[in-house]
């Protein structure tokens, strides 16, 4: 019988353009020690970590030997040590790693530890491009700026999406990122603003895309014994889940709409028992590494029907007031320490239902979802938090 | 500390050659391009789909594969975009990169769309329509790689 497991501390890093005041081990330290202290926890309470970074953005392949010491000083404690990497769904991917651990009954206080140092490598896109297949795909320059830039198109053609609703969607995350002293993007922005932006990749303006940042984050699972002595608040993992999605990017139907995501939706939820996404779920942190892609994750989630997102949006149920306010942290759009990303998701859910998100904190959320997709749009994960231990 | 403390940067870079294997089946697609500018996908034998790049085996029926079939050389336009802004150590801008269904194939190839002035980025995403027919454009000296076909340009 699987365990039920809990996140019981939760630690972030500023993220910015480039941490120059701290060494890449000395980034990893100020996530685990802001969670282990969060937690109120030692480094020898630790049974197991699970690490991610996706190879090679940091400019070292297995960026985890150097970071290892950073991780509760694993090698002076001699802690199992795992890495895993999936591109952008890492984060997501640690997670899901370190609550296998706890539920299957294996170790008891596991920590997640995630990182990304995008603002060391001086071309994200060239790093990106790597991803693609080298024999079919790779030479025409794409990477994760195609994709969702072909999705936004597909969306405008299919649904009658326009350049004014994603810029709603941009000045709706950067506000939020304004009360979230861990964002990276800190700055004011009005729909004037973004359709005045350079265009990146049409349709896909500046707003419209996501920073290349540097962070880390952490945390710590625990059983349910274990949970209930280390916090009053914890987070309970309801339901997670993975899903791949098809190899070749012109083999995929889904540019204006995300049928794995939608696969993986409906699994994750009749595990927690969610019948109506709008009515149960409190808040949402969605990977929206570009803004057509909030749109397209709430309706492939259930949030409204395919084709609604910008109705959502446009009615302000995606709001902080709102009915399902989605990513009260600034997401994903204003910060994106790849690795590290998927993991801040699932952080930012955790801390939407332990009542420690401060300043961006949603009133009286029960109920939190996170969402992560990486690695050319191949992966997707989901986990579900909740107040209550199901 | 009253005044700021000058951190050193160290410079890093990777230069790594590899050689990745084609395999029978990209190589025999290549080879039909370079030699008879021919397209060529294959087809599953369960679900019958006809699936461009060829592939050995199927995704969805995990099937293993060893039909050919000939596809157009026209097809229509499934999704595109255009990137405007230079990234180091890639091709250039402005670049079409677009997803075109060839007549006869169940996917789409990933390829780029030229025969169109793209400079201008207010009127270029005009010219550019999702469901529009395009066609294959070879080059002249075809070296047995994917841009042997040149770009796709939209059909008059």
């Amino acid at each position: 019988m699987a365990r039920r497991v809990a996140i019981v501390g939760v630690g972030l890093t500023k993220c910015s353009s480039h941490r120059r005041d701290v060494t890449y081990p000395e980034l990893v330290h100020e996530a685990v020690t802001a969670a282990l202290a969060d937690a109120n926890l030692k480094a020898k309470d630790i049974d197991a970590i699970v690490y991610g970074a996706m190879d090679p953005f940091d400019g070292v392949f297995a960026p985890e030997r150097w970071n290892v010491d950073a991780c509760v000083g694993a090698g002076a404690l001699n802690k199992p040590f795992i890495k895993l990497t999936t591109g952008g769904t890492t984060g997501g991917s640690v997670a899901l790693g370190g609550y296998y651990h706890v539920t299957s009954g294996l170790f008891d206080v596991v920590l997640v530890v995630a990182s990304q140092r995008v603002g060391e490598t001086l071309e994200a896109q060239l790093v990106l491009n790597t991803c693609i297949d080298p024999i079919y795909e790779r030479w025409m320059g794409g990477g994760a700026i195609m994709v969702g830039a072909n999705q936004a198109a597909s969306h405008f053609r299919s649904y009658g999406t326009t350049e004014e609703d994603l810029a709603m969607v941009a000045v709706k995350n950067y506000a939020s990122a304004l009360n979230n002293p861990y964002a990276h993007l800190q700055r004011h922005l009005t729909v004037e603003d973004c359709l005045k932006m350079r265009m990146i990749s049409w349709p896909l303006r500046l707003s419209d895309c996501c920073p290349s940042s540097d962070g880390a984050c952490a945390i710590i699972l625990a059983s349910e014994k274990r949970a209930r002595k280390i916090t009053k608040t914890p987070a309970w993992i309801r339901g997670a889940g993975q899903i791949t999605d098809n190899y070749y990017i012109g083999d995929r139907p889904w540019f204006q709409d995300w049928e794995a995501l939608s696969i993986l939706a409906h699994r994750v939820y009749s595990e927690a028992k969610i019948d109506n996404p709008l009515e149960d779920i409190d808040v949402a942190e969605l990977y929206n590494a570009f803004t057509i892609q909030e749109i397209i994750e709430s309706e492939a989630l259930g949030f409204c029907e395919p084709g609604k997102g910008t109705e959502l949006l446009r009615k302000g149920v995606t709001s902080m007031e709102g009915k399902l306010p989605v990513n009260p942290s600034g997401g994903t759009l204003c910060t994106n320490p790849i690795g590290a990303t998927g993991l801040i998701r699932i952080a930012e859910a955790a801390l939407q239902v332990m009542g420690k998100a401060d300043k961006h904190q949603v009133a009286n959320v029960k109920t939190a979802l996170a969402h992560v997709w990486g690695a050319a749009v191949g992966f997707h994960v989901l986990m579900i938090l909740d107040k209550q231990n199901p | 500390m009253t005044q700021e403390e000058e951190i050193l940067i160290m410079p890093g870079a990777w230069n790594l050659p590899f050689r990745h294997t084609a395999g029978r089946f990209a190589s025999r697609f290549f080879r039909e391009l370079r030699d008879n500018k021919k397209i060529f996908g294959v087809r599953c034998p369960e679900c019958r789909r006809v699936l461009l790049p060829p592939r050995p085996l199927c995704e969805k029926c995990f099937a293993s594969i060893d039909e050919w079939v000939e596809v157009g050389q026209q097809g229509t336009l499934e999704a595109f975009t255009i990137c405007y802004v230079p990234f180091l150590g890639l091709p250039p801008p402005p670049i079409a990169t677009i997803m075109v269904k060839l007549d006869g194939a169940d996917g789409c190839l990933s390829h780029v769309l030229g025969g169109i002035d793209l400079s201008d980025v207010d009127k270029a995403p005009e010219l550019v329509k999702i469901g529009m027919r395009v066609q294959a454009v070879w080059r002249k000296e075809r070296k047995g790689e994917i841009s042997d076909i040149e770009y796709f340009r939209p059909v008059a």
